[in-house]
């Protein structure tokens, strides 16, 4: 089935390249991919770290997965709405949110964007267009859809964009999302992470097709399958979805084929159900190690660089940490608001009660 | 002032907001040419377009989900789902999403839609065209729930369901759509939502009910009239959020409840109605709380009118409460 070829322009650890299909992006364009990739990694590393040392609940990474959403966004328009899979941090950074927004969201606090409402990682930055995530992923996939239509309908020039996971492809709200969004010729791209495992179930379970990307073909529209391990391919395939869509020719599906180089979250044991050596085959295509060594080649990063970066983070992160830490928990009036856009009789008697009842 | 039936109420109200605002939108299954199985959106896409009035593919899920995604972007959709007993396989979409952008964004993201479907039996339409579903969405936090009895409410709630920040359910009573008349201003107006209305005042027994049983309550009401006993209607409109002190104003002042609805009686709305009174007035009550509604069954087809709340169902109620 050579239609759904895995597309690449890195080769091997990233040393070298199909000159001709590399993409056209500016220096600064190639540094930003790849320092917030790193950001990623190590935010990732860290969260995770604080969670083993109980100081916060739960932490969902990405490791090995980096570039299949902050290569996509580096395709789209700022404006573009992201309908995030809780594996996309990187958008909300590469468009400008902080490690300090996020660290405070994973603690819950007083200054937690959802205002200790959600589980770590359940981000919602609408500053950045990088829609609210719920847990469960399939969900934003129609919903993706409708935003695309209501920015057809107004003519915004805008497009969304809806990143899920290969068992998302199992869901029902995957097929109407997909079919809706077909119809309407919408402008949305659907972005299928497979990194291989839904929580521990791997593809051969999850599907019966050859490849996610094709199932694209049966709503009417292409589907295509990329390295995502790339972010050169993953970006070259975000951008053609990214102008389509744009240009009024409806929606794509990029199946990115990855893998997920830590658990499913810190409440998961991967050694249950992931043979080691596959850490080794995918570890030798890290998407950052590829990026950085393409970027070395091409004389646009260095060691000083990369030290630069790294010492800067790891003192955002670090300071982000204390500042969590020392922000007090959300104000209990919170816990009834929101529910509504204003506060019903029912709920300010429950929080009455409460109060009576520890005072 | 127009004389319209309550379905015509409904499809009114959609025209003069459409007409007031581009952001609204109808879709739905059928909605579009046909103008809906009820002839709720008839005339609308004529009037205003495939782009304003569209049918959709048949997928409920797909309406709503898309229909969240439109709100989120500005637009203020008004899905149909043709029957409430349809509206199952997007309970995930209203139940997990609409329901809860709001609170889990940190109030970043809103989800101003309204979800119009018929509910209800009466109108032999067996187990898939019958149910009751309000205690399903009235038991999740971010909804609200309103069901209007009347033409001039159905307009001025649906206007105002239009217009709230909030996802909005909103039953239709599909029994009587077309059963009763009603002048109905032409301009645009509102009905407050969460605020019930006194369908008719009383001294000895509170009916507290809504939608279609609205109806047969003061029906029964009448009835009772002739046996002496003087009973208050009380239509609460709106569910979620409801009018505790409209309802706690009736029954302080009749001491005997009887809450009536078409839903199975286990966990339905009445039964929270009843809690809320024994919590509030109880000291106030001469006679048990009390519940007609619908049986713990599947909605039956030959034995609906047994199924279903009616007027002797509820006289016999009423008997029972006075003797108490």
């Amino acid at each position: 089935m050579t239609k759904y070829e895995i597309q690449t322009v890195l080769k091997g650890d990233g040393s070298s390249w199909d000159a001709h299909k590399e993409p056209h992006l500016k220096d600064d364009q190639l540094r930003a991919i790849y320092s917030t990739m790193v950001r990623v990694r190590m935010l990732n590393e860290r969260g995770m770290n604080l969670q083993r040392q109980g100081r916060i609940g739960f932490y969902i990474g990405s490791e090995g997965q980096e570039a299949v959403h902050v290569a996509s966004a580096a395709a789209l328009e700022p404006t573009d709405w992201w309908f995030p899979h809780y594996r996309d941090p990187g958008v909300a950074l590469l468009r400008g949110a902080t490690i300090e927004q996020m660290v405070h969201q994973l603690y819950g606090n007083a200054k937690d964007m959802t205002k200790g409402r959600q589980m770590p990682n359940h981000f919602s930055f609408a500053e950045q267009n990088f829609f609210s995530i719920s847990s469960p992923l399939t969900v934003r996939v129609p919903q993706a859809a409708g935003a695309a239509y209501a920015m057809k309908y107004k003519k915004t020039g805008q497009i969304a964009v809806s990143s899920f996971g290969d068992g998302s492809s199992s869901e029902g709200d995957f097929h109407v999302g997909l079919n809706f969004a077909a119809v309407w010729k919408a402008p949305v791209v659907f972005l299928l992470n497979n990194n291989q495992y839904a929580i521990s179930v791997p593809s051969e379970k999850q599907t019966a097709s050859e490849t996610y990307a094709q199932k694209a073909e049966a709503y009417g529209f292409e589907g295509v399958r990329v390295d995502g391990n790339d972010p050169l391919a993953v970006y070259n395939a975000m951008k053609a979805a990214a102008d389509k869509a744009r240009a009024g020719k409806g929606p794509t599906l990029i199946e990115c084929y990855t893998f997920r180089m830590g658990p499913h979250s810190s409440s998961d044991d991967p050694k249950r159900y992931v043979s080691p050596d596959l850490y080794q085959t995918w570890g030798a295509k890290d998407p950052i190690l590829r990026m950085r060594n393409y970027l070395v080649r091409k004389g646009v990063w260095n060691d000083k660089l990369e030290e630069e970066l790294t010492t800067r983070t790891k003192d955002e992160i670090q300071a982000a940490i204390k500042a969590a830490e020392d922000t007090p928990a959300p104000d209990l009036h919170l816990l009834i608001e929101d529910v509504y856009a204003e506060v019903p009789w029912h709920l300010e008697e429950q929080l009455k009660e409460l109060r009576e009842s520890v005072e | 002032m127009p004389n319209l039936t309550l379905v015509q109420a409904v499809t009114d109200a959609l025209r003069t907001e459409m007409r007031l605002d581009r952001d609204v939108v109808v879709f739905g299954e059928d909605v579009g040419k046909n103008g809906g199985v009820f002839r709720a959106t008839d005339g609308l896409q004529a009037e205003f377009g495939e782009e304003r009035v569209f049918d959709t593919p048949l997928a409920e899920a797909g309406i709503i989900g898309t229909a969240i995604g439109m709100a989120l972007h500005g637009l203020k959709p008004v899905p149909e789902i043709q029957f409430q007993d349809f509206i199952f396989p997007a309970f995930d979409q209203i139940v997990n999403e609409a329901a809860k952008i709001r609170y889990r964004s940190g109030g970043q993201y809103q989800v101003p839609m309204v979800i119009r479907t018929p509910y209800g039996g009466g109108i032999r339409g067996g187990h898939y065209h019958s149910q009751s579903g309000e205690a399903y969405f009235t038991h999740t936090p971010g909804l609200k729930v309103v069901i209007p009895s009347t033409p001039y409410d159905a307009k001025g709630m649906l206007i105002a369901s239009i217009r709230d920040p909030d996802p909005v359910i909103f039953m239709e009573p599909k029994r009587v759509y077309r059963a009763i008349k009603e002048e109905v201003p032409e301009q645009a107006y509102t009905v407050d939502l969460g605020k019930a209305r006194l369908a008719r005042e009383g001294q000895d027994i509170s009916l507290i009910t809504y939608g279609a049983m609205t109806h047969v309550c003061l029906e029964a009401a009448k009835q009772a009239e002739q046996e002496g006993i003087s009973c208050e209607v009380l239509d609460l409109r709106s569910l979620m959020p409801f009018d505790g002190q409209a309802i706690l104003k009736s029954a302080k002042k009749t001491g005997r409840v009887i809450s009536v609805y078409e839903a199975p009686k286990t966990s339905g709305f009445g039964g929270e109605i009843n809690a809320f009174i024994a919590e509030n007035a109880i000291e106030y009550m001469q006679a048990p709380l009390m519940r007609v509604a619908g049986f713990d069954t599947p909605f039956p087809y030959t034995l609906e009118h047994d199924y279903m709340p009616t007027t002797e169902r509820i006289l016999h109620a009423i008997r029972k409460s006075r003797a108490y």
